[in-house]
């Protein structure tokens, strides 16, 4: 039955696995591929061995299992192993069997990346596919022990490229990782554990990995960024950067190290603006104006939420001017992605918005301690009833039993 | 003229009400005087703090909607629209839980007072029904507000319900008016919550302060012992208008406690309720149910071949059957009291519910 598994690359789902056997049994280096197999994803589809290694596993005897006459090819030359693995990953009826709908385009897109140019050209230092993928112990990308596991891909990439020596001959920089752990990305790969935040793949490809290039910097940003891209795309900026050559996005917000945006990255003496217009231009003060606006809606909101978290913990109820505050998260948010268009009558709507939001939920917060206040109030004067109550009923009982019977 | 008219009207309502005979009885109660006289308040208090919740309860009945979509928001209504509409709420919420309290602090008095004692066995039984029914309310009450910790707690505690061996699956099955809590479930408790628990309890009430009438109070061994060493009888105070008023004033006081909770301590709405998401971490019931349920979270998955949850439900009803008989077992076949045994298993349970419930709190 397992050879009727026997696919249109010669490839044979073997029953009977006599390297795992043997190799087992072996120490060292010899021994651990018999030990990764274990979780090997194509072990456990039925792919032994003899897949990629060739030869006969179905015969106990070294000089047979492993000789040329059966085809054994030993260990694959790096060269040749993203051929070796596209003869089952690129063929769509083979890979049909494992996956309804199969991706089979990995080999065309990785022979346009830079990985595939240099392995083509020769160069063996470049990345192929078990450099990623892993070699013996291959796991699924969604596996979390994957080393392309999207938590562990900057690791990976980072194996590589932030090593001085192994870029050396290549003359590139090798701080691309330690700059994307500063990121806000990172921060939400890491902390969050956002698994559909960006890493490396998500901007440069995968298997087709390549620098973006200056004109399409904003379209990578734009696949996730899309409203900020749309308006960059209208704004002043986009002509006059093109025009200059510059990378879009990546002039403000850098591209591994893409910081927490705030206000102080438009007015103030860490201004991005700054560096290409003056404070008193047009564009310095327009700037300028954007900040302050953003920057006055983010102290609105915080003064409610400040006041609002206060109440809540003095037991008031106030979820509706809770869930208000969102409101004003809200058009900040837009504010913010506003600023792209680069003019301040954009920013001032949601702004305004926000502010109206705000400025309610605060009032709710501030009539809410007013109540608190008013019941703290109310419960003295209640108090002080009971107690003199109470004194009158004791004087009561005291006059009653102090009276002969 | 107008003392006259009153006069008239005294006597017409005597003749119709037989007021006569009432305040004849109310004339020659009286209420035994001895160092643990104060323990008798709580029976007053648990029943004040009744009241209270019958009253609140009432008045809540005006705004609250038992739907799933229109529960939270009616008690969300009721805390910030309705005019004193958060005190109404915090103060049936503190009282129902400073009722149980009371309640648990009077059955323990009587334990200690050896007050269960011959003829007082059905006085005793209607107490621990009418406990049982507090706890229900307290049960059935808490899933009301439809709030994210209130409905997990009550699939706890029904899935608890559903582990007892033959009745668990039908049980829960009732209790939850399904498969699992939902509308139905909400329906089904508000139905418990204001109509047959309240049925019950007024009927078992009666019945226990009918009992307490007609018995009298109960004078503890110990001064009955010494009276009659000391060939006098047991000091007494007139329960009208002595006693009365010394219960007034503990009512004034439980008032001014509940007042104080309510308004500095606001009962909390919490979340909505979303079925669909997943339960919160550190879900637990309301204190008077932690001593069990932390217990049956001690529990191993399997004692020899019993699963864990059930041996210690059985444990409990079993507990609970042997404390409700305690009139019965606190007797030895001459009928002479044990008190030393009835004390010592009233200071047990005393110290695992206090011991239990706090590890349950703070673990």
């Amino acid at each position: 039955m397992l050879w009727a598994l026997t696919g249109a690359t010669g490839l044979a789902l073997w029953a009977k696995d006599s390297c795992l056997e043997c190799h087992s049994g072996l120490s060292g280096d010899l021994q651990a591929p018999a030990v990764q197999m274990e979780h090997d994803v194509h072990a456990r589809r039925g792919l032994g061995c003899a897949a990629c290694h060739g030869g006969d596993p179905s015969s106990d005897d070294p000089q047979v299992s492993m000789s040329r006459a059966r085809g054994f090819t030993g260990k694959p030359n790096r060269l040749t192993v993203p051929r070796l693995c596209a003869r089952c990953h690129s063929d769509a009826a083979f890979m049909h069997r494992f996956q309804p709908q199969p991706r089979v385009d990995q080999y065309a897109q990785y022979m346009t990346s830079i990985h595939g140019k240099r392995i083509a050209s020769g160069d063996s230092a470049a990345a192929v596919c078990t450099d990623c993928h892993g070699t013996h112990g291959v796991r699924a990308v969604k596996d979390p022990l994957s080393p392309v596991h999207p938590l562990r891909l900057p690791e990976t990439c980072g194996r590589c490229h932030a090593d001085p020596k192994h870029m050396a001959k290549y003359g590139i920089p090798t701080n691309q990782l330690a700059e994307f752990h500063k990121s806000v990305h990172w921060e939400a790969l890491e902390k969050r554990g956002d698994l559909s935040a960006p890493s490396c793949a998500s901007c440069h490809g995968n298997h087709g990995a390549t620098p973006p290039g200056v004109a399409t910097v904003a379209a990578v940003c734009g696949t996730c960024h899309i409203l900020m891209q749309q308006l960059y795309d209208k704004s002043p900026h986009r002509p006059v950067f093109d025009a200059m050559g510059a990378a879009g996005c990546v002039v403000c917000h850098d591209n591994h190290a893409v910081l927490r945006s705030s206000p102080a990255m438009l007015s103030g003496p860490e201004a991005v603006c700054s560096r290409c217009h003056d404070a008193t231009s047009a564009g310095g003060l327009a700037a300028a104006q954007m900040g302050a606006a953003i920057q006055k809606l983010n102290e609105a909101l915080n003064r409610s939420r400040s006041i609002l978290d206060e109440a809540s913990k003095a037991g008031m109820e106030v979820s509706e001017a809770v869930m208000r505050t969102n409101d004003a998260a809200e058009a900040l948010v837009k504010a913010r992605v506003a600023v792209h268009a680069f003019d301040p009558k954009a920013v001032e709507q949601p702004v305004q918005e926000g502010l109206a939001a705000a400025a309610e939920t605060y009032q709710a917060g501030a009539d809410a301690m007013r109540e608190r206040d008013r019941r703290r109030v109310g419960l003295g004067v209640s108090l002080i009833a009971i107690l003199v109550t109470m004194a009158g009923l004791w004087l009561t009982i005291r006059r009653l039993e102090s009276q002969p019977r | 003229m107008v003392g006259g008219g009153l006069k008239d009207a005294r006597a017409w309502l005597q003749e119709r009400l037989c007021l006569g005979s009432i305040q004849k009885f109310v004339a020659h109660k009286t209420v035994p005087l001895h160092s643990a006289t104060p323990w008798y308040f709580f029976g007053g208090i648990t029943l004040f703090l009744f009241v209270i919740q019958v009253l609140t309860g009432i008045l809540l009945l005006l705004y609250y909607r038992p739907t799933p979509s229109e529960a939270y928001e009616s008690v969300q209504f009721i805390m910030t629209r309705v005019e004193f509409g958060w005190l109404i709420r915090s103060v049936h919420s503190w009282s129902a839980n400073l009722m149980i309290l009371s309640a648990f602090v009077h059955m323990f008095s009587v334990v200690f007072l050896h007050s269960y004692r011959r003829p007082r066995e059905v006085t005793w039984l209607s107490g621990i029904v009418l406990l049982g029914l507090s706890l229900a309310f307290g049960f059935s009450g808490y899933l009301l507000p439809w709030n994210t910790i209130s409905y997990f707690a009550t699939k706890v505690g029904t899935d608890m319900a559903a582990s007892l061996p033959w009745i668990g699956e039908p049980l829960a099955r009732f209790l939850r008016g399904g498969e699992d809590v939902g509308g139905a479930t909400l329906t089904r408790f508000f139905g418990f919550h204001v109509a047959v628990l309240p049925g019950a309890m007024t009927l078992f009430l009666l019945l226990h302060l009918a009992l307490v009438q007609k018995h009298g109070i109960s004078i503890p061994p110990k001064v009955e012992q010494e009276a009659r060493r000391a060939s006098k009888p047991v000091p007494e105070m007139a329960f009208f208008p002595n006693f009365f008023l010394r219960e007034l004033m503990a009512w004034y006081a439980a008032l001014g406690i509940l007042g104080a909770l309510a308004a500095l301590f606001p009962w909390e709405l919490g979340v909505k309720a979303d079925p669909f998401a997943p339960a919160p971490a550190g879900i637990r019931p309301e204190w008077y149910f932690l001593a069990p349920f932390y217990t049956l979270k001690l529990l191993p998955s399997h004692v020899w071949l019993i699963e864990g949850e059930l041996l210690g439900l059985l444990a409990f009803g079993l507990l609970g059957v042997f404390w409700a008989l305690l009139p019965f077992w606190a007797v030895n076949r001459a009928g002479a009291l044990r008190t030393r045994l009835v004390t010592g298993a009233g200071v047990a349970l005393l110290s695992y519910l206090a011991v239990f419930s706090a590890l349950g709190y703070w673990r």
